[in-house]
């Protein structure tokens, strides 16, 4: 056997452990009632914005706390925990990927991911409705 | 049928545009074919009528793809508001410069710029491989192939009612179902587009999509070579290959940079790179291109690796299609901020991927006993060696970033629901930070040990004096620098300290080398410049991301009781600081001050900030701005700003402000007090302290003074004073104001009301729009400038490299 074949299998070897490894660092998408039953556990939540519940944030006193409500489509409601500033253009976005953990009764969040109607390039089907700046 | 008649529509440049995109499909299917047949005929005579024909059709093409541009372009400089494509991109008041950035904002326009460098490309292959034999022919039937590929992306044809591509040139009116589109006159309702997305509004969103582009384009020269090769089962196309690789490596290497640059100056994720997936999807055919030129190196000077140089440069290219797919297609969603919005045309990316990927590794297995390789021990102290084990270690190293991206893909193959991990970045560096003290260690030795072994004590000598020197250098940026991450523990701090070491080392070595060994002739030294470059990135990357250090700590908005019930999962991000307009803010080293704000002509705020280093005179301004976004979005998106020194960057970004749009209309609310009393406000408590009478001697003759000594203290334990005051001159009663304007706050001294029992009467005024204040977040990067230089240096490598083989292959 070649010396370079033994290279070559040590180092395929060890970009397979450097894969399985992190494999144990990966999170799930779950919804706010299985977060619920995983207290602590690192999880991604998709919600929106429970809008029925004002967020509160006040750059004055505290520009690194956010709290806000969501929902999840199945109905599961939980307040969360943001230490961070708002994003900008949150309450407009139509849905939330939140990453953190439930901790008692809030979900303490660790970064939000917004998929605004327009994020990064307009969304064919939002466009296909007239927008209100143009009308008759 | 639609008969009706509109009114001001110019229709001649889509329609243009339509032929011309047809046109270029069928020519490139032409080409491809004419090409092909002279490819695959013995008979010189039949080659070269083939060969003609397929010229004629490939320089129509490139005809076609220029015109389409342009007729493109005028659509958009123009605001041809009835093409979708000017109406969604574009909009009047955008600056001239960003019209191009307009261009391939969307995935139609990107696609021709991709169309565009490949005729460029073309050209210069004809040009230049003229002499070569029929094997040029392979070539630019692989290339006319992938055109043919990339017209269909754009032609927007029905074929049995599924859609082809998706055309640049459609009208708003075949597009959208709006009601007024009926009207004959709607094109004077439609008074504006939804313009360029204010994050491209940038001049790096000029420059890096074009040079991206052509990288990824150029990286199909190499591929057509192999695919040649592999027909052909003639492994002598390397020589011919290799300036067209390192010309393609240097070029994608400074378009990723560019974006990481735009990143830097105009996102807010606080850095220039942050492991997305279209970054890594950038990068990773990168990282594979560098390990097919060093595999295709070592199989010229030794006859060995020719399987893995193969293997190296088809997955270059097809990992570029595999890019295209993942940030085209939508797929990456909920895991990247920046991906194109998906077109629908899924099915026909994947078919781009696959028509690529399967005839390659076929023919690859097919070939593979063909490719005879030297039956001989490998000789450990041989440069070959260790340059083989240092590209495999990157080419494993994109294999894993790749496939960490690819989750997405893999939860839609098999319906799981694996997001990324908690820290996604780190899970990235942990193991990069191996790659490159590895990688480092190689690229500083390799140089020293010859092809085919290094006979006595040549390594030895050599390598003394440049590891004496990084060991030196490197205690020296440890005592002086040091490495400040310590969050994840003493073993990856470790790691940072070692790979250090071995990127100093890197660029000693070469510069080194250079100079010894070369003589520093800068002609042959396209190797040790740009593996100096790369050290230098590695240094610049090491250094300012490991000290990256947060100036905006908030100290003053906590209050105790939050710390202490305070068990945030992401660590401590309080990095924002709020400001308060005119008062200045302890920082670390600098005292801020929020001077004031000003508009430019396109509505952008700037706000201007005044640095002060405490203990000097040293004293700065910085400009962060916030642009209101377009597309219907609210809000606004913020462009930091940062003061760049020789050794660190002080860069700052707005996080929030208040808009001053709504008028005051707040009121003062009375309240009687006596000395020593208090009362509340919303944020906290104000005692009156004492009445000082006539405290000022140099008030005017006849007046008399009464000024309130106020001491307010907020929730937070901040205290602050206020002394509004009343003025009695003859009959004339004056009150002056007081605002404490970090609590927003004013008070005012009505009147007294008893004199007795000494009771006045306050006023105070609440008020959230007293002040302006902005949020933001301060970081220092030191020696940033050493990544950016080292990108510079190691192009310029890759230049030199692309220019001596050039030289040397005209010499033959």
């Amino acid at each position: 056997m070649k010396k370079t074949h033994l290279v070559l299998l040590v180092l395929i070897a060890a970009a397979i452990v450097v894969l399985i490894s992190y494999t144990g660092d990966l999170s799930s998408y779950e919804t706010i009632g299985s977060a619920k039953q995983k207290e602590g556990k690192f999880v991604n939540l998709i919600v929106k914005m429970d809008k029925s519940v004002a967020f509160q944030y006040d750059p004055v006193k505290d520009p690194n706390l956010l709290q806000f409500n969501v929902q999840d489509s199945l109905g599961g409601k939980i307040a969360v925990v943001y230490h961070n500033t708002m994003p900008t253009d949150m309450e407009k976005s139509e849905r939330l990927v939140l990453k953190g953990k439930v901790q008692g009764d809030h979900f303490e969040c660790s970064a939000i991911v917004m998929k605004c109607p327009s994020k990064y390039k307009d969304n064919p089907n939002t466009m296909k409705e007239q927008p209100v700046t143009i009308s008759n | 049928m639609n008969t009706t008649k509109f009114i001001g529509e110019q229709l001649l440049p889509g329609q243009i545009g339509y032929f011309l995109t047809i046109l270029t499909l069928v020519a490139s299917l032409l080409a491809t074919f004419a090409f092909a047949k002279a490819f695959f005929s013995k008979e010189l005579t039949v080659q070269s009528q083939w060969n003609k024909l397929a010229k004629i059709a490939f320089y129509i093409e490139a005809v076609s793809v220029f015109s389409c541009f342009i007729v493109l372009f005028y659509i958009i400089s123009n605001h041809l508001f009835e093409y979708k494509y000017a109406y969604m991109h574009s909009d009047k008041n955008l600056p001239y410069q960003y019209l191009l950035s307009c261009f391939w904002e969307g995935q139609e326009g990107s696609f021709l710029l991709w169309s565009f460098w490949h005729c460029v490309l073309g050209l210069f292959v004809l040009a230049r491989l003229k002499k070569w034999n029929n094997n040029i022919n392979g070539v630019m039937m692989v290339l006319n192939f992938v055109q043919f590929c990339l017209a269909t992306m754009v032609v927007g044809l029905f074929i049995f009612e599924s859609k082809l591509g998706s055309s640049p040139f459609l009208l708003l009116r075949e597009e959208m179902n709006w009601p007024i589109l009926s009207r004959p006159d709607y094109l004077h309702l439609i008074k504006d587009g939804t313009g360029l997305n204010t994050l491209l509004q940038n001049y790096w969103m000029v420059i890096h999509p074009p040079i991206l582009f052509l990288g990824f384009a150029s990286t199909t020269i190499p591929f057509g070579f192999a695919v040649v090769g592999l027909i052909k089962k003639e492994h002598d196309w390397m020589d011919r290959c290799l300036p067209w690789a390192t010309f393609s490596a240097g070029i994608l290497g400074l378009g990723i940079m560019m974006g990481a640059a735009w990143a830097y100056e105009s996102l807010t994720f606080g850095g220039y790179w942050a492991w997305d997936p279209v970054e890594n999807a950038s990068l990773v055919p990168w990282l594979t291109l560098v390990s097919a030129i060093h595999a295709c190196i070592i199989y010229r000077k030794t006859g060995g690796s020719l399987k893995t140089t193969y293997l190296f440069f088809g997955i270059s290219f097809l990992l570029v299609l595999y890019s295209t797919f993942l940030t085209r297609s939508g797929i990456l969603g909920d895991t990247s901020v920046h991906a194109f919005t998906d077109l629908g045309m899924n099915a026909q990316l994947l078919g781009f991927l696959l028509i690529f990927v399967i005839p390659y590794f076929a023919l690859f297995v097919v070939r593979i006993k063909s490719m005879i390789t030297p039956q001989k021990e490998d000789e450990i102290k041989s440069r070959e060696f260790w340059m083989l084990v240092g590209s495999l270690i990157l080419f494993l190293s994109a294999v894993v970033i790749i496939a960490i991206t690819s989750i997405p893909v893999f939860n839609k193959l098999f319906g799981t629901k694996i997001a990324p991990p908690e820290d996604a970045a780190f899970a990235h560096n942990q193991v990069q930070v191996f790659v490159a003290i590895i990688i480092g260690m190689l690229t500083a030795i390799g140089q020293f040990l010859k092809f085919k072994g290094t006979t006595g004590d040549y390594f030895k000598e050599k390598i003394k004096l440049p590891l004496l020197i990084s060991l030196v250098a490197s205690a020296l940026v440890y005592i002086f620098v040091g490495v400040l991450y310590t969050e994840k523990g003493i073993g990856f701090t470790g790691a940072l300290y070692v790979a250090l070491f071995a990127s100093i080392f890197t660029v000693v070595a070469n510069l080194f080398y250079f100079i010894s060994v070369q003589k520093g002739k800068l002609k042959s030294a396209g190797a040790s410049i740009g593996h100096i470059g790369f050290g230098m990135v590695l240094v610049g990357i090491l250094i300012s991301s490991s000290n990256k250090t947060v100036l905006s700590w908030n100290t003053t908005g906590i209050s105790p009781l939050r710390m202490e019930s305070n068990k945030n999962p992401a660590g401590n991000p309080k990095e924002n600081i709020t400001l308060f307009e005119g008062i200045a803010t302890d920082m670390g080293k600098y005292m801020v001050t929020y001077v004031k704000d000003t508009f430019d002509v396109l509505d952008k705020r700037f706000f201007e900030l005044n640095f002060k280093e405490k203990g000097t005179n040293h004293e700065f301004l910085l400009y962060p701005d916030v642009l209101k976004n377009n597309k219907g979005m609210e809000g606004f998106s913020a462009n930091p700003s940062s003061k760049h020194y020789w050794n660190k960057d002080i860069f700052v970004y707005v996080t929030s402000f208040q808009d001053h749009s709504k008028d005051d209309t707040t009121k003062f609310i009375p309240h009687q007090m006596a000395i020593g009393d208090s009362i509340f406000y919303s944020n906290g408590i104000i005692k009156l302290d004492k009445v000082l009478i006539n405290p000022n001697p140099n008030r005017p003759a006849g007046s008399n003074e009464l000024v309130l000594q106020l001491s307010i203290t907020s929730k937070e334990g901040l205290k602050y004073q206020a002394n509004p005051s009343i003025v009695l001159q003859g009959m004339n009663l004056q009150a002056n104001l007081d605002t404490v304007k970090a609590q927003n706050i004013v008070l005012g001294f009505n009147k007294v009301v008893d004199q007795k029992n000494g009771v006045l009467e306050i006023g105070l005024k609440e008020s959230a729009s007293l002040t302006n204040l902005i949020t933001l977040k301060v970081y220092e990067f030191p020696f940033i400038n050493i990544l950016w230089i080292g990108i510079i240096v190691m192009v310029f490598g890759f230049g030199i490299a692309t220019m001596n083989r050039v030289k040397k292959l005209r010499a033959k």
